[in-house]
């Protein structure tokens, strides 16, 4: 479960880049530190139930990264709350903890360190980790030896393979080549078939009506819809045509 | 306090691989690896001694053992704080993506640095026993000592990662602090030949005591004053309460900043 309450966030963009201490005592004595506030999100308030999937589209800049950030934790909101349990895993950078100098399977316990799962947890899950990634030859070899596919479906292996409870997917839900894809797809299903709660953002109108039950299209932060996942996609395209057309 | 250093603690997991980590990947493409650990002390010892034995002759009849207890615990501040200034700058990555207590980072720092003390422990010995060092029960409070200064280092290392992130600078106006700090710290003279007035104003730079309360069991075989052990502890906890305090306010703010 995961809930978010009337959550806000907002970002404080100094008007002038100041970045050293000197510029900024300068600044400061002269009372010229000029911010402009930028609001990414504006009072959402989200509830997804154990097992259930939900979207989130919108335009660029629209917040949907943000909004996944704050369901992480990455991010604490300027208002609002976040409420969630069970073991969460973002899909949002498969490759996040990686270590290039540390082999494989030191980078596997690192990554599961960081998940927050102890060495015995992860000691059950090398095997598994290592099948599907189908890297077993490479497993003790630092990871700059690998290729960049090989990178990402360990990375996404291990993701997967944390029995997460909760699911964030920034896109990422596939990698590799047409059968590696495939087989994550597949793989996902079996994890929402089993339960995990799901929250992706995506652009594909497909991925989204047949993955989630329900949507939610952000529009400057704000939710301007909500609903049954068919819906809101086919509003938001209507909506998109529009602009174009206009 | 209390509920975040539980939550440190629930990431042991993380801190173990994180200083595994620190240690595999310093080293890693050098030839001799960890072995640098050992011999860097030791030669740095060595360019004291050939520089300073003969001046501190009458005061100091042991110079290498003194110069190099000094400098063994002075290399665990440096370094480790030094390391401890980049925590949260050299993880962005994973901050801004994934969800960790940051504070782990700070302590896996203290504690790879804390391995790198016990490496170099082991040539302050082998000096001690080939100077015919006297060994006595006074070593026993070393313990004491090294995790005075930990508590100490941990708290410098927060308040320094916390403020690089929105003030760069202080990373350079740090390393030129800690030149200053080495001499000021009696490192490698004995702190006798200091005007008393001045020891009073150089003692509160905590290092001082640190280095003494280090140093006394070792090469006087004595075990430190109550009241030099009453400032050491004080020194270390106010730093720890100050470099928490300091972070634990702008962590939230890290984020936007990174």
């Amino acid at each position: 479960m995961l809930e978010l309450e009337r959550v806000s966030v907002r970002f404080r963009v100094p008007v002038e880049r100041v970045s050293t201490l000197q510029e900024t005592v300068v600044r400061w004595l002269q009372r010229r530190m000029r911010y402009r506030d930028f609001w990414a999100l504006r009072n959402v308030s989200v509830r997804i139930e154990r097992g259930e999937a939900i979207g989130i589209i919108g335009r660029n800049g629209a917040g949907k990264s943000t909004l996944l950030r704050v369901m992480a934790g990455v991010i604490k909101p300027t208002v609002g709350t976040v409420s969630r349990n069970g073991r969460l895993v973002p899909l949002i950078d498969l490759t996040a903890g990686f270590d290039m100098e540390l082999t494989g399977r030191e980078n596997i316990y690192l990554q599961g360190a960081i998940f927050g799962l102890s060495a015995k947890e992860m000691n059950t899950r090398l095997e598994d980790v290592v099948a599907f990634a189908e890297i077993p030859e490479f497993i003790d070899a630092p990871l700059r030896m690998y290729s960049s596919g090989m990178i990402m479906r360990l990375g996404f292996a291990i993701a997967t393979q944390m029995e997460p409870e909760l699911l964030l997917v920034d896109e990422v839900l596939a990698v590799g080549d047409e059968r590696f894809q495939q087989k994550c797809l597949r793989h996902f299903d079996t994890l929402r078939t089993n339960g995990v709660t799901v929250a992706i953002v995506s652009h594909s109108a497909e991925l989204m009506k047949s993955l989630c039950s329900r949507a939610i299209w952000l529009e400057q932060g704000s939710p301007a819809r909500e609903g049954p996942a068919e819906e809101v996609v086919e509003e938001y395209h209507k909506f998109m045509k529009g602009l174009r057309g206009a | 306090m209390i509920r975040e250093w539980l939550e440190i603690i629930k990431y042991r997991e993380l801190i173990r691989n994180l200083v595994s980590k620190q240690l595999k990947v310093r080293y890693k493409r050098s030839v001799l690896g960890l072995l640098w650990a050992l011999l860097y002390p030791l030669l740095m010892m060595l360019v004291f001694v050939v520089v300073f034995s003969t001046i501190f002759r009458q005061t100091l009849p042991n110079y290498p053992v003194y110069v190099l207890s000094g400098i063994v615990l002075w290399n665990f501040f440096s370094q480790t704080t030094m390391d401890g200034a980049y925590n949260i700058l050299g993880n962005v990555h994973i901050i801004k993506k994934i969800y960790v207590p940051k504070g782990v980072f700070s302590v896996a720092t203290v504690v790879s640095g804390l391995v790198h003390l016990a490496l170099a422990m082991i040539p302050l010995l082998l000096i001690g026993l080939l100077t015919g060092m006297r060994f006595s029960a006074a070593m026993l409070f070393l313990p004491v000592s090294v995790l005075l200064v930990s508590v100490f280092i941990l708290g410098v290392s927060l308040a320094l990662a916390a403020v690089a992130v929105f003030f760069n600078d202080i990373l350079y106006i740090y390393q030129v602090l800690l030149i200053a700090l080495m001499f000021l710290t009696p490192i490698f003279y004995p702190a006798s030949i200091l005007p008393s007035s001045y020891v009073q104003v150089l003692r509160l730079n905590p290092m001082f005591d640190f280095i003494e309360c280090f140093r006394l069991p070792i090469y006087e075989a004595r075990l430190p004053s109550p009241e030099l052990i009453a400032f050491a502890l004080v020194a270390a906890v106010v730093a720890l309460l100050v470099g928490w305090w300091v972070f634990a306010r702008s962590e939230n703010a890290f984020v936007y900043y990174l």
